[in-house]
């Protein structure tokens, strides 16, 4: 019998398979499927303090082996999600994680100590990596004097485990790493969408209402997998890795580079059971390595 | 809760219906569940690293009998070009069911049906479910040209069908909201129902609203899942911005910002 649990500050998780936040709903989206509570964590889409509309359509686009959205974080904002989502879904038995974002730090500090006073809410995933919004967002992760700020901040009013989620648009990101992981962040996950853009040659337009979009997919893979592995080896705070990951070979590719746990994203558009086809994957990687923590993975590649 | 499920199909038809149109067949091996017309399914497109997105197909026809569900499948871009390619015997993951359909018509009512290019496929599917009189069933079904149309032979006992193309080459010349139909009795109607072009979809509501008539339309907005959770197929709707996927396809026209 394999142990595929995983631990990150004082949480126990099943398995490592989370479903990344902005593709797998509230998770009762994921529940019509399968039951939700095979997977290690879900983490909910983005919560902001107040309702958004988020970007006009077009807002997602096909690229090669990927896409690109322009989603801006639509939501209904952090008192409709305790008052209408949060009862519906608190009875799930996997750890559900907030993922919280603000245009300032105050906003960001609304959410977070509204979220924090929920039971069922695990953890906290700190998103200072959208790159959909005009205001905040992605602005807050791409220096280290914001991203230092916004964490030390959230940190004082967050009680539980808090992981701060990182923007790929940068020119170092083990500088943010450590900048954030120097202000108690318990983890950093990694990586949110990298700017891109399409256009239609024909009719001379940008595909997204934006202009600009956050490509994912396979298409990422191998630069999200780099910067886990560059991250790996500046911090000592666990992370939790993604970027294109469609597969069980994927993930232990992010294991391997130094990602305790995995987000599955962009691969559930295209299939929502690809997050249990990862975790029945790495269970019998395990068993024809002769493995029986899955931690063994973790950061175990010759150098 | 709302059942779904991603089940691998198999290819049992793959006939060209004309230039641009394909009849897809798929079986299940398993009972499928009660699909209201207007729901869809959303469909793996396989043999291509390029095209990494499922794409969606309203239903054209289920036989609950012999477990199959029929698409059309009408070329639009690299996804259904691909997908037009499959084979009879080759295996295709289907997410389902998906969305919600049309509200049925009241069994005294008078109902218009329109269908424009692969809309006519929830519209005859519509006509067949609909277990109206066929007196009080009327479809209007447009397209550029007579080569455009589908054979709907199959369809002729379950209403009145009339037909519009853009050259004039079959039925009356000129888009479906000019046909004579449309023009001197829509206020004999209490229902409309719509697929198509997002153009034909506003001209239609226009009219209805004008002349205070239910009417509801499909819409055919890009997505990328299918199943509510990527956010990006939204129509700004009088409740906000909606998912087609899950609030729609199927939207009524006070519903929506047009």
């Amino acid at each position: 019998m394999v142990d595929l649990s995983v631990k990150i500050r004082d949480l126990d998780f099943k398995n490592p398979v989370m479903t990344a936040s902005g593709t797998s709903g509230f998770a009762e989206e994921l529940n019509d499927f399968y039951d939700v509570s095979k997977l290690g964590a879900v983490l909910l889409k983005g919560i902001t303090p107040k309702n958004r509309d988020g970007n006009a359509y077009p807002r997602m686009a096909e690229t090669a082996s990927g896409m690109l959205n322009a989603v801006g974080l639509q939501n209904k904002g952090v008192d409709y999600f305790i008052q209408h989502i949060y009862p519906r879904i608190k009875d799930y038995d996997t750890h559900l994680i907030a993922n919280v974002n603000g245009s300032t730090v105050e906003e960001y500090l609304e959410v977070t100590e509204k979220v924090n006073d929920l039971d069922r809410i695990s953890a906290i995933e700190l998103n200072i990596s959208c790159p959909n919004v005009k205001e905040g967002g992605m602005s807050f992760g791409i220096s280290c004097p914001s991203a230092e700020a916004v964490t030390r901040e959230v940190r004082r009013v967050c009680s539980k485990t808090l992981i701060v989620k990182l923007s790929p648009n940068v020119t170092d990101i083990t500088e943010i790493a450590k900048a954030v992981e120097g202000q108690g962040a318990d983890s950093v996950s990694l990586v949110n969408t990298f700017l891109g853009m399409a256009i239609d040659a024909e009719k001379r337009i940008p595909l997204l209402s934006t202009i600009t979009g956050g490509l994912s997919g396979p298409a990422i893979k191998p630069i999200a997998l780099h910067m886990v592995w560059q991250v790996y080896h500046s911090v000592k705070i666990p992370i939790i890795g993604m970027g294109g990951i469609m597969n069980a070979a994927d993930a232990i590719e992010f294991m391997l580079a130094g990602a305790s746990a995995i987000q599955v994203g962009t691969a559930i558009f295209k299939d929502p059971f690809i997050p249990l086809q990862i975790i029945d994957g790495i269970k019998n990687y395990m068993e024809r390595h002769r493995l029986n923590s899955v931690n063994e993975i973790v950061g175990n590649i010759a150098s | 809760m709302s059942f779904k499920e991603v089940q691998d199909f198999v290819v049992t038809e793959n006939i060209p219906l004309n230039a641009t149109n394909f009849l897809i067949q798929l079986v299940s091996s398993k009972p499928l569940p009660k699909f209201v017309p207007g729901q869809f399914v959303n469909v793996e497109i396989k043999n291509s690293n390029e095209i990494f997105l499922r794409r969606p197909f309203s239903v054209f026809d289920i036989d609950y009998t012999n477990n199959t569900i029929s698409l059309i499948v009408k070329i639009l871009g690299r996804g259904s070009k691909k997908l037009t390619e499959i084979s009879e015997g080759e295996s295709l993951s289907i997410i389902f069911p998906l969305g919600k359909g049309f509200t049925f018509p009241n069994p005294d009512e008078r109902i218009l049906l329109i269908g424009g290019g692969s809309g006519v496929a929830p519209m005859l599917y519509l006509a067949k479910e609909s277990e109206l009189n066929p007196d009080n069933v009327h479809l209007i079904l447009g397209a550029k040209s007579v080569d455009d149309h589908i054979n709907i032979e199959n369809y002729r006992q379950f209403g009145n069908f009339y037909f519009t193309t853009e050259d004039g080459s079959l039925g009356e010349k000129g888009f479906v909201t000019q046909h004579s139909v449309f023009q001197n009795k829509l206020k004999t109607f209490d229902k409309i129902y719509a697929c198509g072009p997002d153009a034909m979809m506003k001209a239609i509501a226009r009219e209805a609203k004008k002349n205070n008539i239910f009417c509801e339309v499909s819409l055919e907005n890009l997505m990328a899942c299918g199943f509510g959770v990527c956010l990006c197929c939204i129509e700004p709707t009088v409740r906000g911005n909606l998912c087609v996927c899950t609030e729609g396809p199927v939207f009524n026209i006070n519903d929506l910002k047009w």
